[in-house]
């Protein structure tokens, strides 16, 4: 929350960020294909969670059917590039494009609901979505249960720094160039006039009302905006997955996004990136187990977070580092 | 014809569950003004243990009774580990306490009896009752289970000291406190009356839709629609509600668009309902002061 108010970067979080920007761009190359696309994933997610982020953890609006918005994206980029021979790279700001357009439709009953019903009208969003995208009539475009196999695509360029420029690396530098851009996006989104309405709206919507505030207008502009981000993410996820079938969009997929948010750090765009990397790694360690670990690990971690660290991952660095800087100091 | 009344009765029946659940959602909104959304996994959940209680040679009634005392042991366990240390928090906390629920109990029922999809044994005899052909004896006893629960709990509440106490911790906290009700215990007991109505609906639906961890979740969309036509904040609309649900998606699932799209029906009548008029039928319409 402390990111709204301060306007320009301070010098230490600037390198750091080059760092960590640095080390995203070598890390492929010392990576296995699976786990370069393993890497892939993690920014999609990062990409979906900020989207979710904009909505719930700064509007203040919960949303339990963000994975409704991400199969929307994937589906128009599938559709494109199956139906109509589309490039991949033309499809993703048309899928931004109706994603933006759905949540702001969705945006405009939510504005009637408040809290616990807007929650209970988008988890019905998220059960019943399998079932929109199986139906009959749709079938000449969505494939029904099979799905859409896409093609995915190769890369253009054959070697880089004398390294081999594989398919697999190649999706994940698109996918980062993405990343960057929507998380410079969100940040300019954020931190100024847009951000402080949107948590004035949370925090205290008759007195941001008051202000001069449209709060109709941010609030249903924020359903559409955190719904493209999540289109966007769902988009790139169709391209480097190749495939998209309905039940890779279940309730359970709405739930991770939300699980990802909680853990990583409601209302902080750092949060996206912890989320991330919890949802794409956790169930993965977790498979190992049992197939039933994953949902356990992610219950017993929610329900520990909202006692112990409702602010997330994001929240506790800041609490040890704020720590740390006071030890120093005495 | 006969096949409409059949859709008719059918719809009756499944409508009974939706009710029953609708039924517990509305008593734990009643008291907390927060949605449960492990409502339906706790009934899932209840319907294994009955389950592996038959499985252990238990005589069907014996296991049916005990389920529900162990829901409602559950129930007021839940209330008072998970759900009391949120009590006052925001609503996002809350909705994800009751998500982290949702998820623990899921995995906890897909890790100790597998994934695998199991036949539950009904009660009631196989054949139709009477002869008639519209209706299975088991929708028969399903809507008759129903009803006597509905009963039993309108006479707790409206004969009983406890009912009573019970009703006014949910109406005023703060004067019950005062005239000496114990709140608290009095959420806990609802929480526990809501797990055991839960679990009766599971164990009668779970021989239509056979059992597996994820049997609940479009009859717990069906009754959350339910809970809403009938305003969420009344235990007869509730009642009501799933009865009208129940009936309008055998309806409308036979003649209109078919099986495939029940879960949108569902999801239309939800943000149909709370756009329209989110009160619902009965529910107290909310005018909050600025």
């Amino acid at each position: 929350m402390n990111e709204l108010v301060r306007k320009k970067l301070e010098p230490l979080p600037l390198v750091a960020i080059a760092l960590l920007l640095l080390a995203a761009c070598a890390l492929p190359f010392f990576l296995s294909n699976y786990s370069t696309f393993q890497l892939t994933m993690v920014l999609v997610y990062a990409i979906a969670l900020l989207g979710l982020n904009i909505l719930t953890g700064y509007n203040g609006q919960i949303s339990l059917g963000h994975g409704a918005f991400y199969a929307i994206g994937a589906y128009a980029t599938a559709v494109l590039m199956d139906k109509f021979g589309w490039p991949y790279w033309a499809t993703l700001p048309v899928a931004a494009a109706v994603c933006l357009l759905a949540g702001f439709l969705f945006g405009l009953p939510a504005l009637r609901l408040e809290g616990p019903y807007l929650a209970l009208a988008t988890f019905a969003l998220a059960i019943a979505l399998p079932q929109i995208l199986k139906y009959k009539h749709l079938e000449e475009w969505t494939g029904g249960v099979q799905g859409i196999v896409i093609m995915k695509p190769e890369s253009p360029i054959a070697t880089l720094f004398g390294q081999k420029m594989n398919s697999d690396r190649w999706l994940y530098f698109v996918t980062l160039a993405v990343t960057v851009l929507m998380f410079v996006i969100g940040w300019n989104l954020l931190r100024g006039r847009i951000g402080r309405a949107l948590v004035a709206i949370r925090d205290q919507p008759v007195a941001a009302a008051s202000m001069g505030i449209d709060n109709a207008m941010y609030k249903s502009l924020a359903f559409g905006v955190s719904a493209m981000f999540t289109g966007v993410a769902g988009a790139l996820s169709a391209i480097v997955v190749a495939f998209v079938a309905p039940d890779s969009f279940t309730v359970f997929l709405s739930l991770s996004l939300m699980v990802g948010m909680v853990i990583g750090g409601l209302a902080s765009i750092w949060g996206a990136l912890f989320g991330a990397l919890v949802v794409q790694f956790v169930p993965n360690v977790a498979d190992h187990i049992s197939k039933a670990a994953p949902g356990a690990i992610y219950g017993a971690m929610l329900i520990l977070f909202m006692y112990v660290m409702p602010t997330g991952i994001v929240g506790a660095i800041r609490l040890a580092w704020g720590k740390l800087r006071r030890l120093r100091k005495s | 014809m006969e096949t409409f009344l059949h859709q008719l009765v059918a719809g009756f029946a499944t409508g009974g569950i939706y009710a029953s659940v609708a039924l517990a959602l509305v008593m734990i909104y009643q008291a907390t003004h927060n949605i449960n959304f492990a409502q339906g996994e706790l009934a899932m959940f209840a319907t294994y243990i009955c389950w592996s209680l038959i499985n252990a040679g238990v005589p069907y009634w014996v296991a049916f009774f005990s389920t529900i005392a162990i829901s409602f042991c559950l129930g007021v366990l839940i209330e008072r580990i998970i759900i009391r240390p949120v009590e006052r928090a925001p609503v996002l906390t809350v909705v994800t306490v009751f998500l982290g629920l949702l998820f623990i109990l899921n995995s906890m029922a897909g890790w100790i009896f597998t994934y695998t999809i199991k036949s539950f044994p009904s009660p009631f005899p196989k054949h139709p009752p009477f002869g008639w052909t519209f209706i299975s004896s088991h929708e028969l006893g399903a809507v008759g289970v129903t009803l006597v629960v509905l009963t039993l709990l309108y006479c707790f509440f409206r004969f009983t000291p406890l009912g009573l106490a019970m009703r006014a911790a949910a109406q005023n906290p703060d004067s019950s406190r005062l005239v000496g009700i114990r709140v608290g215990w009095m959420l806990a007991l609802g929480w526990g009356l809501a797990a055991a109505i839960g679990s009766t609906a599971g164990m009668m639906v779970a021989p239509i839709v056979f059992l597996d961890p994820n049997m609940m979740s479009g009859i717990l969309l069906y009754a959350f629609a339910a809970a809403l036509v009938g305003g969420i904040d009344s235990p007869g609309g509730a009642v009501l509600g799933g009865f009208l649900v129940g009936i309008l998606e055998n309806i409308v699932g036979a003649y209109l668009i078919g099986t495939e799209l029940k879960l949108t029906v569902a999801l239309v009548l939800i943000v149909g309902v709370l756009v329209v008029r989110p009160a619902g039928l009965f529910g107290k319409v909310i005018v909050t002061r600025v």
